[in-house]
């Protein structure tokens, strides 16, 4: 049985787990979903897992009425029309401004050349915070392992989410500046939002409550 | 060979088109027999004209020169023209003014969205009847047109545009925290609303907001009178579409009052909406009330081919 009928986006990866506890707390069957890692889609249990960043895009599409992924997706795809309705508290992260450790050669760019480089997965969020803090910044969008970019020059810094920033400190990076923190949270489709309003905010009581 | 068009924009072929014009004509129809007339305007307008209704009207839409250096602007919605063609052609006439058009509008388009730079609108303007009367009219119009285009599971979100700054006055919210409280509101992040409104303890403030639903959730809220007022007025079948949404937002800064848009399970996004904009033809140098809606008429389509018809 689904969870109020509803349809949930589900992140696969970091916040996969905590996201099944919580759906065995409200009653949902996810033994299914913890056995079987290459199905997709999990009709009777109204559940769809997919990569965190791509939970935005199935909710604002109306593919899925709600979802659960990180602050720092939403952050990214800030022109989404989805509503956040909840912070769900799990899954806690950090967007971290983080260089080479020793003398800062972010800053000494900075100065020198007047723009430093820097390596990242969220462009936009790298991006917004530059600009408010002042500083040109010149934007390198990567795909994989952000942290190698630093250690071949590619770039000054990087932009990059970290839980313990042990993965950091194995690659000789030290954290310079915080950007934001980041938890896991609930969000809907627009229109889910109205036409099953009641649902939706039978679902948000019964999250707080677990 | 592949001659490509601009992203955003499309062909429309017999089918199709066959398809679409059967929409339009059906809303032709109740348009016609309501006493609607049918107005064209130029899809050009001066960029110091749609300004003059709306600051951002311009601003998403496409410039261009013409031969004395005027800057044009490709309209991008259908109201502010004709706020303009009411008083400069319907400088005296004895209001009230029914108006409707199908028409094409423009606005920008971010990068790999999917989104239209081109959308054809059905929408009606009714200049001159105040609310709740005139809002009423609007939606009785609103759901006959959506019958007529074959619609059966639509529904229409109710809510009003001022009803949070109104509420904001009324618990004495300072000045200085409000625009990040509405920056949350618009960008509909109830989570960052809830660590907004947190120091001024008004559980309402991010309660009210969130409330959807029958004509019950208008109770207890003093702001809400107005759209009670319009609820007593409509005709059984039409209130029985309407979904009260507290926190409903429209991105259009012109809109004074009630406020609404128009779902269908069949599509993620609504199909259309419009609402109250009193103060709009006032800065054409009417000064007359008024109320109207658009519907984006390709997804009505998509609406009615999802909901299987």
């Amino acid at each position: 049985v689904s969870i109020e009928g509803l349809r949930l986006a589900v992140p696969r990866g970091a916040l996969l787990g905590d996201t099944l506890d919580l759906l065995d707390r409200l009653g949902v069957d996810t033994s299914e979903v913890r056995s079987n890692d290459r199905k997709l889609l999990f009709e009777d249990a109204g559940l769809v897992t997919m990569r965190p960043s791509d939970v935005p895009t199935y909710v604002e599409a109306g593919a899925a009425d709600i979802g659960i992924t990180g602050k720092d997706v939403l952050s990214e795809q800030a022109e989404r029309h989805v509503y956040e309705l909840l912070d769900l508290g799990f899954g806690p992260c950090r967007m971290v401004f983080a260089t080479v450790q020793g003398d800062n050669p972010a800053a000494e760019a900075l100065r020198r050349l007047g723009v430093m480089r820097v390596a990242t997965k969220y462009p936009k969020i790298a991006a917004r915070y530059f600009e408010r803090t002042g500083r040109q910044a010149e934007i390198v969008e990567v795909k994989g392992s952000v942290e190698l970019a630093p250690l071949t020059g590619l770039v000054e810094g990087i932009v990059d989410l970290t839980a313990t920033g042990t993965t950091l400190r194995e690659n000789g990076l030290v954290i310079r500046e915080e950007i934001a923190a980041s938890t896991a949270r609930l969000i809907a489709n627009p229109v889910a939002h109205k036409l099953k309003a009641a649902a939706i905010d039978r679902l948000v009581e019964r999250i707080r409550a677990a | 060979v592949i001659h490509p068009i601009p992203s955003g924009t499309r062909d429309v072929l017999p089918d199709e088109m066959r398809e679409l014009r059967a929409i339009t004509e059906a809303i032709r129809g109740v348009f016609e027999s309501s006493g609607y007339g049918e107005i064209a305007t130029p899809a050009l307008e001066y960029e110091t004209v749609l300004t003059r209704g709306d600051p951002r009207a311009a601003d998403p839409a496409y410039k261009l020169f013409d031969e004395h250096g005027n800057v044009l602007v490709l309209r991008s919605d259908m109201t502010i023209p004709i706020a303009r063609v009411v008083a400069t052609r319907y400088a005296s006439s004895e209001p009230p003014l029914r108006f409707c058009y199908f028409a094409h509008a423009y606005r920008s388009v971010r990068p790999q969205r999917g989104q239209a730079r081109e959308m054809l609108q059905a929408g009606l303007e009714l200049v001159g009847a105040p609310g709740p009367d005139g809002t009423a009219e609007a939606l009785s119009e609103l759901c006959a047109g959506l019958d007529a285009a074959g619609l059966e599971n639509y529904r229409i979100g109710l809510g009003d545009a001022s009803l949070y700054r109104r509420m904001l006055d009324r618990l004495a919210v300072p000045d200085g925290a409000r625009p990040q409280i509405l920056h949350e509101l618009v960008t509909r992040d109830f989570v960052g609303l809830a660590r907004e409104v947190e120091a001024h303890k008004h559980e309402e403030l991010v309660r009210v907001p969130q409330l959807r639903g029958g004509v019950e959730v208008l109770e207890g809220v003093p702001e809400a009178a107005e759209l009670l007022a319009v609820h007593e007025l409509l005709e059984p079948e039409t209130a029985g579409r309407v979904i009260f949404d507290l926190g409903l937002i429209r991105d259009l800064d012109y809109y004074t009052g009630a406020v609404f848009e128009v779902y269908d399970a069949a599509l993620g996004a609504p199909l259309g909406g419009g609402g109250r904009y009193d103060d709009l033809l006032g800065r054409f140098g009417r000064d007359l009330p008024a109320c109207g809606w658009a519907m984006n008429v390709e997804r009505l389509h998509i609406a009615r081919v999802g909901e299987g018809r």
